[in-house]
């Protein structure tokens, strides 16, 4: 079997370029055998969706290498996922239960979505038992507190994302703000890249924790600014800017966020490599970040091009 | 006496949601649905710069983001006054298309598939309710192998939609006025690359496999059968010039109810609250108009979410509304046997195939080079609305743009029509309806009842409650969603 070392595996998540995915980046082999070797006691996985919109778990199902299949059917023990499991009712909500009691300490809690906070968090309920409403923050304290690790997967579950934007009617509030002292790993963007959260798990499972930033994302996923490897830096060096959406050149001045937005998307890009948002010519939204959107909006800045010029007023 | 059943979470569909149901000498004789998830998302829309509701309306529901995404771009066409030119309405027809299609396969078989087929008895297959799972052996294998074959399959297609809509879900390149992405013959000739295979799943794999499970569950096409009343906004432009009825669309906009064919006026549609928890003042409005006052506590609510009607009468939406209102051959060819459980999937199916197919002609109209986008300014004051369809049936978005902010933003979504509660008149929503008369051999493995529910293709998050926060004056119209 295939080793790799913690700086291998950092070195070439950090190089990789568009279209690669994880699997042939990494080696499947050795993707696949760091699943195979979790399998023998295959670990069990809990994924709760709370304030979501399910987009982080549309994103999981298009992950390519390892094949989401092989991840749901053959790697992990995914006892619980709203979307995926075919338990329902309390047969579901007492699986819950039964993973909190008995695999204290030894199984990975996946949280997508937002924890709403207001009204002791009856604005999400995620199920029911022996009569009484479950609530998501309730299931997050026990589970998360039960949990090895919790991977916040997307930006709602990390930072609040849309629902807990202004006025942030819910109370809603990222996973560690619920398990202040817990491991929390968090994976921003909107919605979660499938490749971060695998190469999360890979690393887990090989290695350890991942090395984290101030705001508890992975360093591997999250680097510089997308402006430092942008495609279009070299027409912002130029001075060659977009003045209309379709225009070739640098989008800043539609808006693009890509200065402040730190993650990979320019390496790693979107859809298998397919394509990704500044590449398409949509300014960056800086979704990887704890204050989108409140402070990265608007998204589309300045128009120069305009029919009654002076009646637009310009976003600043 | 009746039993009351309670299936709470309902899984394998996207979003929060409670089902109860009364059975009685082995059928269900009442039922109540119910959304247990609120976010507010229209109210955080408010004050914000009009362009941005693209994107923020898109997060409503990530299986349906695209739609969303559309359906907010179509607001804003309609509030600056601008229309797409070609390339992007057409841009716009293929991003959409696919998703459309991507979540009917996912639907069958992610979701819905493993109510009539067994999975390994591996998680997260097991736990499950026991029940009549009666596919053949060779069958049952085929659609669990097709299980792993859908996976990469609708990801190709998310991957085909990202070539010109930037990333999917939560795609990027929608824009008032067209879409980011530029059309050329590299891009072009990428996005049809994907598209003989996707076709090839749907017709060899996709449909057969939902004729072998009708075939060995035959009486699915006379349960779930509900009102009978269909509705749909239609969707796909097939045209660059106004369309206010919806006629020149690949989907045309239409209407059945109490049997006879007829137009769809969205100033007809009406929303109650008696069963819902909002304030009984705000109740029997048109959207547009709505005002309504959150009332957790009221006592004989049991929905966050409102009851649609048309001309005061429930209808349901989705796939099996579109095809039937365009009388499409093999649904119409069904007669009552399409108002069902099967009659649903079928229709599913039916239409990704029409779609698949449209999607690879419309691809060859674009023309490399030419414009997708058409330069538009914010206006200080207008209004604008969406009307197209989601996977899951008709969709609507109103915007309101007052000091070059949005004012006022409203969605009323596919499941909100579907999964609505009782009305002010006490008649059930169309899933309720359709729940009444459904067998149930053991109340406590309700698998017949999932089968019914998750033939809607039910999806929470998008189901859109409006909740004033403000005053309550009668001009004040501040809304959240659910």
């Amino acid at each position: 079997m295939r080793t790799l070392s913690r700086r291998e595996f950092l070195k070439l998540c950090a190089v990789s370029t568009a279209g690669v995915s994880l699997g042939s980046l990494l080696g499947w082999d050795f993707v696949f055998n760091t699943f195979a070797r979790a399998a023998e006691g295959r670990p069990t996985v809990v994924w709760l969706q709370g304030s979501a919109c399910s987009g982080c778990s549309v994103s999981l199902l298009n992950s390519v290498d390892p094949p989401v299949a092989d991840l749901i059917l053959k790697l992990t023990g995914l006892k619980y996922h709203p979307l995926l499991m075919a338990a329902a009712g309390e047969m579901g909500v007492d699986l819950l239960e039964e993973v909190a009691r008995k695999e204290r300490g030894n199984f990975v809690l996946v949280v997508e979505g937002g924890i709403p906070t207001a009204e002791r968090g009856r604005y999400c309920l995620i199920g029911e038992q022996h009569g009484q409403a479950v609530t998501m923050l309730d299931a997050v304290r026990i589970l998360g507190n039960a949990a090895l690790v919790t991977v916040a997967a997307g930006q709602c579950a990390s930072f609040g994302g849309i629902p807990g934007a202004a006025p942030n009617p819910t109370g809603v509030v990222g996973v560690d703000r619920v398990l202040a002292d817990r491991p929390v790993i968090n994976l921003g963007l909107c919605p979660m890249h499938p490749d971060h959260f695998l190469g999360t798990v890979v690393h887990l499972l090989n290695y350890g924790l991942p090395e984290l930033d101030e705001l508890k994302r992975p360093k591997m996923f999250y680097p510089g600014p997308i402006h430092e490897n942008c495609p279009r830096r070299p027409d912002f060096e130029a001075g060659r800017f977009a003045s209309s959406i379709g225009e070739e050149g640098c989008l800043a001045r539609l808006g693009c966020k890509g200065f402040i937005a730190r993650a990979d998307c320019g390496n790693q890009g979107w859809n298998h490599g397919v394509n990704w948002c500044i590449k398409a010519g949509a300014p960056c939204m800086a979704c990887s970040e704890p204050y989108f959107p409140d402070h990265t909006g608007p998204f589309y800045g300045l128009f120069t091009v305009s029919r009654t010029r002076s009646e637009a007023r310009p976003s600043s | 006496m009746a039993q009351r059943v309670v299936i709470d979470p309902v899984t394998r569909i996207e979003g929060h949601l409670k089902i109860e149901v009364e059975v009685e000498a082995g059928k269900v004789v009442d039922a109540r649905a119910g959304g247990t998830m609120f976010r507010g998302l229209e109210l955080i829309l408010r004050g914000r710069d009009p362009r941005d509701a693209a994107q923020l309306a898109q997060r409503i529901c990530g299986v349906c983001s695209v739609e969303h995404g559309i359906t907010s771009v179509l607001s804003l066409d309609s509030a600056f006054g601008v229309r797409p030119p070609r390339n992007g309405r057409i841009l716009r027809n293929l991003v959409c298309g696919l998703n459309i299609v991507m979540s009917h396969i996912t639907h069958f078989y992610h979701l819905a598939g493993l109510d009539f087929a067994r999975g390994p008895d591996t998680p997260p297959f097991v736990p499950r309710y026991e029940g009549d799972y009666r596919l053949p052996q060779a069958v049952n294998e085929r659609v669990v192998q097709h299980y792993v074959e859908a996976l990469a399959v609708r990801r190709k297609a998310h991957e085909a939609a990202a070539v010109f809509g930037a990333k999917v879900p939560h795609v990027s390149a929608l824009t008032a006025g067209g879409m980011t992405e530029n059309v050329s013959a590299e891009n072009i000739s990428r996005f049809k690359g994907y598209l003989g295979e996707i076709v090839s799943f749907v017709d060899n794999v996709y449909l057969p496999d939902v004729m072998a499970v009708a075939k060995a569950y035959e009486d699915y096409f006379q349960i779930g059968t509900g009102y009978k009343n269909l509705l749909a906004y239609g969707a796909f432009p097939l045209t660059d010039e106004e369309d206010p009825q919806g006629q020149k669309q690949f989907f045309r906009r239409g209407r059945y109810t109490g049997g006879q064919f007829g137009s769809v006026d969205p100033e007809r549609i009406t929303e109650d609250v008696r069963f819902s928890w909002f304030e009984d003042a705000g109740t029997g409005r048109n959207p547009v108009e709505g005002v309504t006052l959150p009332a957790p506590g009221k006592g004989k609510a049991y929905s966050w979410i409102k009851a649609p009607r048309y001309e005061g009468r429930p209808h349901e939406v989705g796939p099996l509304a579109r095809m039937w209102v365009n009388r499409v051959g093999e649904i119409a060819g069904l007669g009552e046997k399409a108002f069902s459980v099967m009659g649903r999937h079928y229709a599913r199916a039916v239409e990704a195939s029409l779609l698949i197919r449209e999607i690879g002609k419309w691809a060859d109209e674009l023309v490399p080079g030419e414009p997708t986008f058409s330069p538009y300014s914010v206006p200080k004051e207008g209004k604008g609305v969406g009307l197209t369809e989601a996977a899951r049936g008709a969709l609507g978005h109103w915007i309101e743009v007052r000091d070059y902010r949005i004012h006022n933003y409203q969605a009323v979504v596919p499941t909100t029509w579907n999964f609505s509660p009782r009305d002010d008149k006490g008649l059930r929503g169309p899933v309720e309806e359709a729940l009444v008369g459904t067998p149930v051999k053991d109340p406590t493995q309700p698998v017949e009842v999932l089968r019914v529910i998750r033939s809607f293709d039910p999806c929470l998050a998008c189901a859109v409650h409006l909740l004033e926060t403000g005053s309550s004056g009668r001009h004040r119209r501040e809304f959240q969603v659910l």
